[in-house]
């Protein structure tokens, strides 16, 4: 099940595991990223707080947690090849796995459609 | 601050004659109460964003609009890095109308602007153009502008973000009987790239060949019948033009250009990137009234006659830096890794805080990140070793030598 929140950020549940990411959306409104600063593995990270910083050519921008819990695995293909996020956002460009503290945190996100409705009323 | 009285403002129709001769289009500084404190960042976001001639063009185009000096400006089209590479690989279309073109005349004009501005006018002839700097009493650096000699009158560009206060401290500072029309009614397109010549030269016409430009050169042409001015000269490194049109006609020559194989439309953000390779200082960030253009290495910009006669806007300091050295100095960093410096990150020697970085980013020609610093002079020797923090992390960086990327201006054969 994906969810995504109104952030731009997008998270895979998969079992107790939840792989997160920027969106598709997102990605193109920072244009081409050349750096991705990524937690520490073992980092707990808070619903709504920084958890990575995406730097394109002209700016940083914040991501934030999109739940809280702590970080299991960061994805290392970004340190070689930043513009991963721009070519493959929802895919292989994910940011980092993370354990899932609080499950309920999930129901207040959207689904594909709401978020689809939602970029589409910015 | 108080808005700048515009006194000695002669009639309109005295005005709009005289500036006839010059250009057909211009008019009178239009409406005293536009000249006003826009100091503070508040204040800006209280006045309404203005759309310039070519608005509905660069939407039409795709761009995505920011505010910048007080009007919706295009960022980027299809990527910053895109528009970047062609500009260096090809030609890129610039529209920099927000920035100020101003026309002075009148008599004793070169006196009456040597007294404001550090430029040697004896040396700047009918057709050349030069980089000059407005300084405040302190040899700050109230903006950094283009002069150049036209018949009977001196033509000016300066930033977008500082023209309504530059035309309040033009107008305080010269005569009354010097007058100053601001060009509202021109648009401004720069034309940037290894191939932007062949591209212009298949369209300007004049009474000499486009070729006969050379770096920072100005001459009237032509282009699909309309009066335009064009100066060999940018903001990119790279070889280019800047052409002065009427708004009019932004739209029409801006397609016409565009439809050359070669050209494509690039928005401000590849302009910054470029201009940070070409390591050319964007006033706001780079320069600033608490920085003096020793500081800055803008040494150039203080012409030399001018150097010993002085009677410019802070001289005495000026003088003074240029015989005993500044404190700081203005550096181009080089930083390792991929992670960039910005603007505000904080340069150091060891434990000890050395400088600050005013710009900063990823270079998309070195693929590597850039930084232009102040730093303590004796840190900006070439090749010294130093660090910048970006979110608590030290990056090392080195001082050296910019441009980042070499110029290519066309300075003959």
């Amino acid at each position: 099940m994906r969810y995504y929140t109104d952030e731009h950020e997008w998270i895979e549940v998969e079992g107790d595991i939840a792989t997160v990411g920027i969106t598709d959306y997102a990605q193109g409104q920072l244009g081409d990223i050349v750096f991705v600063e990524l937690p520490e593995v073992g980092a707990m990270i808070e619903q709504g707080k920084d958890a990575a910083v995406v730097e394109s050519v002209k700016a940083a921008s914040d991501v934030y947690a999109p739940i809280t819990g702590e970080v299991t695995e960061t994805n290392s293909a970004l340190e070689e090849d930043p513009s991963l996020v721009n070519n493959a956002p929802e895919d292989g460009g994910w940011f980092f796995k993370m354990t899932i503290a609080a499950p309920a945190e999930l129901d207040k996100l959207m689904d594909e459609d709401g978020y689809k409705a939602f970029v589409e009323g910015l | 601050m108080a808005p700048p009285k515009l006194s000695g403002h002669p009639t309109e129709g005295a005005v709009t004659q005289r500036c006839r001769k010059v250009l057909p289009d211009c008019r009178i500084l239009p409406g005293i109460i536009r000249v006003s404190d826009h100091e503070t960042e508040n204040h800006l976001e209280d006045i309404p964003l203005e759309a310039l001639p070519l608005d509905a063009w660069h939407r039409a185009r795709g761009a995505r609009m920011v505010p910048f000096a007080g009007y919706e400006m295009p960022i980027q089209y299809e990527g910053i890095v895109a528009e970047h590479n062609w500009t260096r690989e090809s030609a890129g279309l610039f529209d920099v109308s927000h920035m100020g073109q101003l026309v002075l005349s009148g008599p004793d004009l070169d006196a009456a602007v040597e007294a404001v501005l550090p430029i040697d006018l004896s040396t700047l002839k009918l057709g050349q153009q030069r980089y000059s700097l407005l300084l405040d009493e302190e040899g700050g650096v109230l903006d950094d502008l283009m002069v150049s000699r036209w018949p009977e009158a001196l033509y000016l560009v300066v930033n977008g973000a500082t023209k309504w206060d530059d035309m309040g401290t033009l107008r305080e500072a010269l005569p009354d009987d010097i007058t100053m029309n601001y060009l509202d009614e021109r648009a401004l397109l720069a034309l940037q790239g290894p191939k932007a010549a062949d591209v212009l030269a298949r369209h300007a016409t004049g009474e000499y060949p486009l070729s006969a430009l050379t770096f920072m050169k100005f001459g009237r042409f032509q282009i699909a019948g309309h009066d335009v001015t064009i100066a060999r000269a940018g903001y990119t490194g790279e070889d280019g033009f800047e052409i002065s049109l009427p708004a009019e006609a932004a739209a029409e020559i801006a397609d016409l250009l565009c439809a050359e194989p070669e050209v494509k439309p690039i928005g401000l953000g590849a302009r910054d990137s470029l201009r940070l390779e070409a390591g050319l200082p964007l006033y706001g960030h780079d320069l600033s009234p608490e920085t003096s253009p020793i500081e800055a290495g803008l040494i150039f910009g203080i012409n030399k006659r001018r150097r010993t006669e002085g009677g410019f806007p802070g001289a005495e300091r000026i003088n003074r830096e240029i015989a005993e050295g500044t404190a700081r100095k203005w550096v181009g960093l080089k930083i390792e890794g991929r992670l960039p410096a910005r603007e505000g990150a904080e340069v150091f020697s060891g434990s000890d805080k050395i400088g600050i970085v005013t710009s900063g980013g990823f270079s998309p020609t070195l693929q590597a990140p850039i930084a232009m610093a102040y730093v303590a002079s004796e840190y900006a020797a070439i090749g010294t070793q130093l660090e910048v923090e970006v979110r608590g992390k030290r990056l090392a960086a080195t001082v050296s030598p910019t441009p980042f990327v070499p110029h290519r201006y066309y300075r003959g054969n």
